[in-house]
């Protein structure tokens, strides 16, 4: 039977696996919303297309599986590039679907048309546009594998309007046959004894997580080999939660904001296994003086990762859980070679010494620090719930106060640092996990940039906590500007700031206002047990900054401590 | 370092400039790029020639093969490989000087392919070297319009041991 693009295209989703939907129709796609109600598939409306690509993500990340959202042509296909670059920025699986003009329109500069393809080329794993509707199944085929496959990313298609209203035989394309896309997957077995070697012959390994441990569900590995070998582990932003944050083995996250003793395990170390970390900046600090003293040994299943920044002893490239295991592998075989606990002693002491001299910590006054409220949050919730964050201070203050146990527990954006992520991630996450507890941690610039969707979050009764560390300041600005532009607070002090409590209660949802420390723990339970959406305005002491902090262009172990 | 780069394409609209866009994007420079189709239906050859150190070479490299469209990446540093270009060079040349001209084309094997009162037109194939040699022996004479194609590069059949 002859099917139109829109009904295919519905088809291909349910084949899939999607079960929902992010998006905002227009123009260019009411072909595609005529056909949804005859379908499975849920919709869920956003109120800004932005959001819908951050709520697929937020889905993604949580869940594993490919988010996927909607939008129409022009104005609707660009309000998603800032949500694609996140994406892609973090290697999320997902598919963006976008509507596009007619096809004899394209080029004429119609209404609402935009070249989407050629604007997020460089921000997409890959992505098309579909000028014949024969081509239709296959595309949507191909996006889905590369979305999900090898390291993951987002994928567009462009779906001209005629292309979702022409007709023809719908054909499933079982399999995918790409001969110019190969992911690795399965590391190169020299290399892994290679490594194997690197590690018995070491006095002072490290593990360092990225986001690829958490993303190929590789944490079991990586926990086994870490007390098995006695190798203390540190992580990136996209690694906290790939190891349990409350291990005796776990140093904390490394980098700009990482902890004492993560960044000097790293300067001292003399065997470093980077297992899905790509090496980004805010990483290393001063490239020349990052991991001077160590052979490094890179897993990643991306090759343009390896030696990108940093000069790597032993590359591995492929898939980081079966690298993982093959080094656990061979290592078993090994393990008489050496006594590891005896051997690596120590360096354990050393690591924890350090970790007992400068643990993470602030100065207590009476006033709300914000590295209390997420250390309240993590008492009150025992660490039960998925947090997503917005981005700046309020980021930090989370990856180091909220005890990470588990992957998939963190959303945030650590690639692209894109405000306004956190709310819209959470109703993603939300919907992944409708009975978890999800809590955005937000500061009261970055949740100013997605805030309309409270009204998705109370349409849809989400039960989503938004906390927001209320400093009135767009705080990490403020405090670069503190220390290293002479305070000159120009443009970060956030003046005409809405009554956040009545907004929340505008769009139907509750709103809570903590401007005491004695009350920060009751009502954040208040907050927490009741099941509707919740805005928690806490107002925080104003100019509390985020230390440990590595100035931009220092050495990692040149941190300005509290 | 100059590097010659042979990008086996999948055909399809874009693809240009994804390869384009990777170097603009990443900041790497292209020195020329040809492109054309090969004997095998919707498959396209790009010669790309670039520059720069080992490990911007390494990512150049890396980077083109994990675009979906490229097929396949050799530099041809790692093997030995015949290079062409082709430029046709419109030269000052009167009465006076069109018999030195035409010497030089002769010693270059240049066909001459226009001719007028004032200037004679000619074509020259070499390698990259051999086409800066003849430019820059006509310089002299007054150069009035060059049009020059990228590298093209071919893997000799018989390769040297241990290459």
């Amino acid at each position: 039977m002859e099917l139109n693009g829109a009904r295919i295209l519905l088809e291909c989703l349910k084949r899939e696996g999607v079960d929902i939907l992010f998006g905002y129709p227009g123009g260019a796609v009411i072909d595609i919303y005529d056909e949804l109600p005859r379908h499975e598939v849920r919709h869920i409306l956003v109120r800004h297309e932005q959001a819908a690509v951050h709520a697929a993500d937020g889905f993604a990340r949580a869940s594993g599986k490919v988010g996927v959202c909607l939008v129409t042509s022009g104005p609707g296909a660009t309000n998603t590039v800032t949500g694609i670059a996140t994406a892609y920025a973090d290697s999320i699986p997902m598919v963006v679907l976008t509507g596009q003009v007619p096809t004899p329109l394209i080029g004429n500069d119609a209404f609402q048309e935009v070249d989407i393809v050629g604007i997020t080329r460089p921000c997409t794993k890959h992505n098309y546009l579909v000028k014949d509707v024969r081509d239709l199944a296959r595309v949507l085929r191909q996006a889905f594998y590369l979305a999900r496959s090898g390291r993951p990313g987002p994928v567009l298609v462009d779906l001209p309007k005629d292309v979702m209203q022409a007709k023809t035989e719908f054909v499933w394309p079982e399999d995918v046959k790409l001969r110019s896309y190969n992911p690795t997957y399965r590391p190169n077995l020299n290399q892994l004894r290679r490594a194997v070697e690197a590690l018995i012959e070491a006095k002072r390994p490290l593990f360092f997580a990225g986001g690829g441990v958490v993303m190929s569900d590789a944490s079991e590995e990586l926990g086994w080999l870490a007390r098995t070998l006695s190798i203390p582990v540190t992580s990136t932003l996209m690694g906290l939660g790939a190891f349990p944050g409350d291990d005796p083995l776990w140093l904390g996250m490394i980098g700009m904001h990482g902890t004492y003793a993560g960044n000097k395990a790293v300067n001292n170390a003399d065997c470093i296994v980077a297992v899905g970390a790509r090496f980004d900046d805010r990483v290393t600090g001063r490239l020349s003086a990052f991991a001077s003293g160590a052979r490094i040994i890179h897993i990643d299943i991306d090759p343009t990762s390896i030696r990108k920044n940093v000069q790597v002893d032993i590359p591995v490239v492929g898939d980081c859980r079966k690298a993982l295991a093959g080094i656990r592998e061979i290592a078993t075989t090994r393990l008489a070679e050496k006594d590891w606990a005896t051997a690596h002693e120590p360096w354990l002491a050393q690591v924890s010494a350090w970790r007992t001299e400068q643990p993470l910590t602030y100065v207590k006054n009476g006033s709300i620090k914000p590295q209390q409220v997420v250390e309240t949050i993590f008492s009150i919730t025992r660490g039960d719930a998925i947090v997503t964050t917005e981005v700046g201070q309020n980021q930090m203050w989370t990856a180091q106060f909220f005890t990470f146990r588990k992957p998939r527990t963190l959303l945030t954006s650590g690639g692209l640092g894109t405000m306004g992520y956190g709310f819209p991630a959470a109703i993603g996450a939300q919907f992944a996990f409708p009975d978890k507890l999800v809590i955005d941690m937000a500061g009261d610039g970055s949740i100013q940039m997605n805030i309309q969707e409270l009204a998705t979050a109370v349409c849809n009764k989400l039960p989503i906590k938004i906390v927001i560390l209320n400093n009135g300041y767009l705080g990490m600005v403020r405090q670069w500007q503190e220390l290293f532009y002479q305070r000159n607070y120009c443009s970060t002090c956030m003046e005409a700031q809405p009554d956040f409590v009545k907004l929340a209660e505008a769009y139907g949802a509750e709103g809570y206002r903590i401007t005491e420390a004695g009350e920060l723990e009751s009502t954040l339970r208040a907050a927490f047990a009741s099941p509707h959406t919740a805005v928690i305005d806490v107002r925080v002491e104003r100019e509390e900054n985020v230390y440990p902090m590595v100035p931009a262009g220092a050495a990692l172990d040149e941190m300005l401590l509290v | 370092m100059r590097h010659v780069l042979s990008v086996l394409v999948e055909n399809e609209p874009g693809v240009l400039s994804r390869v384009a866009g990777l170097f603009s994007g990443r900041g790497f420079n292209i020195e020329s790029l040809n492109v054309a189709p090969t004997l095998e239906e919707g498959v396209s050859l790009m010669t790309i020639t670039t520059s720069g150190e080992e490990q911007i070479i390494e990512q150049i490299v890396k980077q083109l093969r994990k675009l979906v469209t490229v097929i396949k990446v050799v530099d041809f540093i790692d093997v030995s490989a015949v290079e062409r270009e082709m430029v046709m060079v419109k030269v000052q040349a009167d009465d006076a000087r069109r018999a030195e001209v035409l010497r030089i084309a002769d010693i270059f094997r240049c066909k001459v392919v226009d001719v007028s009162l004032n200037d004679l037109t000619l074509e020259a194939t070499g390698d990259h070297g051999k086409i800066q040699a003849i430019l820059s022996l006509l310089t002299r004479f007054g150069i009035k319009e060059i049009a020059r194609t990228g590298t093209v590069a071919m893997r000799r059949s018989m390769q040297p041991e241990n290459a």
